[in-house]
């Protein structure tokens, strides 16, 4: 009954969240460049895990193959816009 | 902020068109008071869920953004048809092509399309709505209160004027300090986010909901290229979310993104814009590509020549769609190996859509033609835009591209492919599907007419661009001196542009012609057709379908005519419908005010606006509506009543 009127999950999801954006802001504080960009991925890969495990109920599907295929299509894109970013503006830049 | 920053001041066409929107919405006001309309309006379509509705309020809103949009371009080109010409100043100038173009694509091709989609996928597919119902109203809600956002810009606060791809430095709150630029932050945020939900929408709707029998690959070709569309729309908006967000950013919160200092850069927007964007053009002429292939096999009366391969071409151009957004700044100092790469991955979409120009050629060939104002639509649409085509190939040339660049030669390509495409498509599809949804066809003589006049004015308008472009005009100049000889094509650019504008009229006076005059189609399949929309009888009742139909091949409605065979005489049980909802369009208001709000940097009612939106989103979450049941009875007096006159 309890646990109807009171979202466990989401509202830890919630406030882990907030958590998580806190955390990334100690960036502002002066650290070595190295550790400020730690932070932020890590942050950053806790917070997207964060939401698609609590508000997204991935894994809770029992078709496995489409959620596989969507995974793989998304790492696929994220993965040709941060390293096609990189060919334009680093690897192939005019100099 | 004084009230001549808040209001656009000093220009006689801005007054003019300020009395106009006061005129108009009194106009309305009194006229829904006058005729007790009020009601009706909330009951049938402010609070609808029912797809058919959606569908229609969103082609009603494109044809509103068309006619914006298109005064915009009748604006250019009247100020670029003579030398030295005083119509407009550069600045007006400036917001009108940034307006023209942001409203083209967004508000209006989007839209347009949507609206088709809303109306006939589920109808395709044998569903009885989305996968969603209320979160589609929400899409259409938020789409429409981004699109009203925009439009206000041009009388409240100035328009933004950097070019539809709004480039930084030029669009950063250093070089547009107005609050242009944040009009179009916000407005395409909000809109972005009903998109990127219609997205998901459909995927779920088309995955999940196909009557039984229908595997993928006996699914109309139209549902295809949906399906395919909106994967792409949910893994290209979200950079075009994070892109806004951190324009937003730049311009209100002082952060560094895209500035040229404190190791921000400038050129990451174009960057993350074109990231979008390309797979955008991709969102606009994948659905019509699956219009033009439902209409050719329709009135050629043949199937579809080549299903399989149209099918795995939109694959590969959705794949490479995402491979090629460097293509859109070759001359940004990237070096050879960057703009080689492009090119190769550019040209290689020539390759998936010359299959599917072939195979509609196939389809014709040896078809019995009928020629229909959407078949001609779809049969000009063929050698135009593969002008369009051939011309972007010469422009993937990333050496011969240092010529073409930001010349009218470009802006005569992308008209070339985006309105035999894109606009072509969705008045074809119009006429095709206006009977579905009305009861009546649009006339014929006067919707050829219409076609006429539009195709021709078409290529008299943007022909004589290419040839501008290659005697070196740029485009977005407002103006140029009677030296350069870009006068005389510029002026019959401008006759195009106004033949265009009466073919359009023609075109809306048809609709308006054949709702008084055109005899009512009794039967449901006015042009004989092959998918399962053309089984229910016109107007669709609410619940689409009295009983699923079992699908066993493509075209099954085609093949049981020709067998005699009824689709529907399985029998009738009580249907499940989902209730109407105000929440969405009260969601879709409280966006509206904080996107205002935050434009202007008014805080404090934008925080109230963003609690508005809180509260709105919390109260639909408790929401325990399980919608209602139509119950045998009703159902079959409504059947009876609607096909009592069928054959």
């Amino acid at each position: 009954m309890l646990k109807q009127l009171f979202p466990v999950k989401h509202v830890v999801g919630y406030v882990a969240s907030l958590v998580l954006t806190l955390i990334a802001l100690v960036v502002l504080m002066d650290l070595p460049a190295a550790v400020e960009i730690g932070i932020l991925a890590v942050t950053a890969i806790l917070q997207a895990s964060l939401q698609l495990v609590m508000f997204m109920h991935i894994g809770e599907s029992s078709e496995k193959k489409s959620l596989y295929i969507n995974i793989a299509f998304a790492i696929f894109m994220a993965l040709v816009t941060i390293f096609g970013t990189l060919f334009i503006f680093v690897w192939g830049w005019y100099a | 902020m004084k009230w001549d920053e808040f209001f656009v001041t000093g220009d006689p066409l801005i007054y003019g068109a300020m009395v106009s929107i006061v005129l108009v919405s009194l106009a309305i006001l009194v006229g829904l008071t006058y005729f007790k309309k009020w009601g009706y309006l909330w009951r049938e379509w402010l609070t609808t869920v029912d797809h058919k509705k959606i569908g229609v309020m969103y082609i009603l809103a494109a044809l509103i953004m068309l006619f914006r949009g298109g005064v915009d371009a009748v604006m250019m080109r009247a100020q670029t048809s003579m030398p030295d010409m005083k119509f407009l100043d550069g600045q007006h100038y400036n917001e009108i092509f940034t307006t023209h173009g942001v409203i083209m694509i967004l508000f209006m091709a989007m839209p347009f399309i949507f609206g088709l989609m809303n109306v006939i996928i589920p109808l395709q597919i044998g569903a009885r709505d989305v996968a969603f119902p209320r979160l589609n109203a929400i899409s259409f809600w938020l789409f429409f209160a981004g699109a009203m956002l925009f439009n206000i810009s041009f009388v409240i606060g100035g328009s933004p004027d950097a070019g539809w791809s709004a480039y930084f430095p030029l669009a950063g709150i250093e070089f547009s300090p107005h609050v242009g630029n944040n009009y179009y932050s916000l407005a395409l945020q909000i809109s972005g986010i009903g998109t990127l939900m219609t997205g998901l929408n459909f995927i779920v709707t088309i995955m999940k909901m196909r009557a039984p029998g229908m595997t993928l690959m006996k699914m109309p070709m139209f549902t295809w290229s949906v399906l395919i569309t909106s994967v792409i729309i949910i893994f290209a908006f979200p950079v075009l979310t994070v892109a806004l967000l951190l324009m937003m950013f730049d311009r209100q919160f002082g952060t560094q993104f895209f500035t040229m200092q404190n190791g921000g850069m400038d050129m990451l927007w174009a960057n993350l814009f074109w990231v979008w964007g390309h797979p955008e053009v991709y969102i606009v002429v994948l659905p019509a590509f699956g219009i033009f292939s439902e209409i050719i096999s329709t009135f050629a009366k043949k199937n579809l020549y080549g299903y399989k391969s149209m099918v795995i071409s939109m694959l590969v151009i959705s794949g490479l769609s995402f491979l090629v957004w460097a293509h859109h700044f070759y001359t940004m100092g990237q070096g050879a190996m960057v703009n080689g790469f492009f090119s190769i991955t550019t040209m290689a979409i020539a390759v998936p859509t010359g299959v599917k120009i072939f195979n509609w050629l196939f389809t014709l060939h040896k078809g019995r033609i009928e020629f229909t104002t959407p078949m001609l639509y779809s049969l000009a649409f063929i050698p135009i835009f593969t002008i369009g085509g051939v011309t972007g190939v010469m422009l993937a040339m990333a050496s011969a591209d240092y010529q073409y660049h930001n010349t009218m030669f470009l802006v005569a390509h992308f008209h070339y492919v985006l309105i035999p495409g894109t606009v072509f498509a969705v008045i074809a599809g119009f006429h095709y599907w206006f009977p579905k949804v009305f009861g009546f066809r649009l006339n014929e003589r006067r919707g050829k007419t219409a076609f006429w006049f539009i195709i021709i004015s078409f290529n008299v308008t943007f022909f004589p661009l290419f040839f501008l472009g290659l005697q070196g005009m740029t485009r977005r100049m407002y103006t140029y001196s009677e030296e350069t000889g870009f006068g005389p094509l510029n002026m019959l650019s401008m006759v195009g542009a106004i033949g265009l504008t009466i073919g359009f009229i023609l075109l809306v006076y048809n609709i308006y012609w054949s709702t008084r005059y055109e005899p009512r189609d009794t039967t449901g399949d006015p042009w004989d057709g092959r998918s399962l929309e053309w089984s229910m009888p016109s107007p669709v009742p609410v619940y689409n379908f009295a009983v699923v139909p079992e699908i066993t091949k493509r075209d099954e409605f085609w093949f049981a005519k020709q067998e005699g065979k009824s689709l529907s005489d399985k029998k009738i049980e009580k249907i499940h419908m989902p209730s109407n909802s105000g929440k969405p369009f009260i969601l879709g208001i409280a966006f509206f005010f904080l996107g205002f709000f935050v434009v202007f940097s008014w805080w404090t009612p934008a925080i109230v606006a963003g609690i508005a939106v809180l509260l709105t989103m919390a109260a639909m979450s408790f929401d325990r509506d399980d919608g209602y049941y139509i119950p045998v009875e009703e159902v079959v007096q409504s059947e009876k009543r609607l096909r009592g006159e069928r054959v």
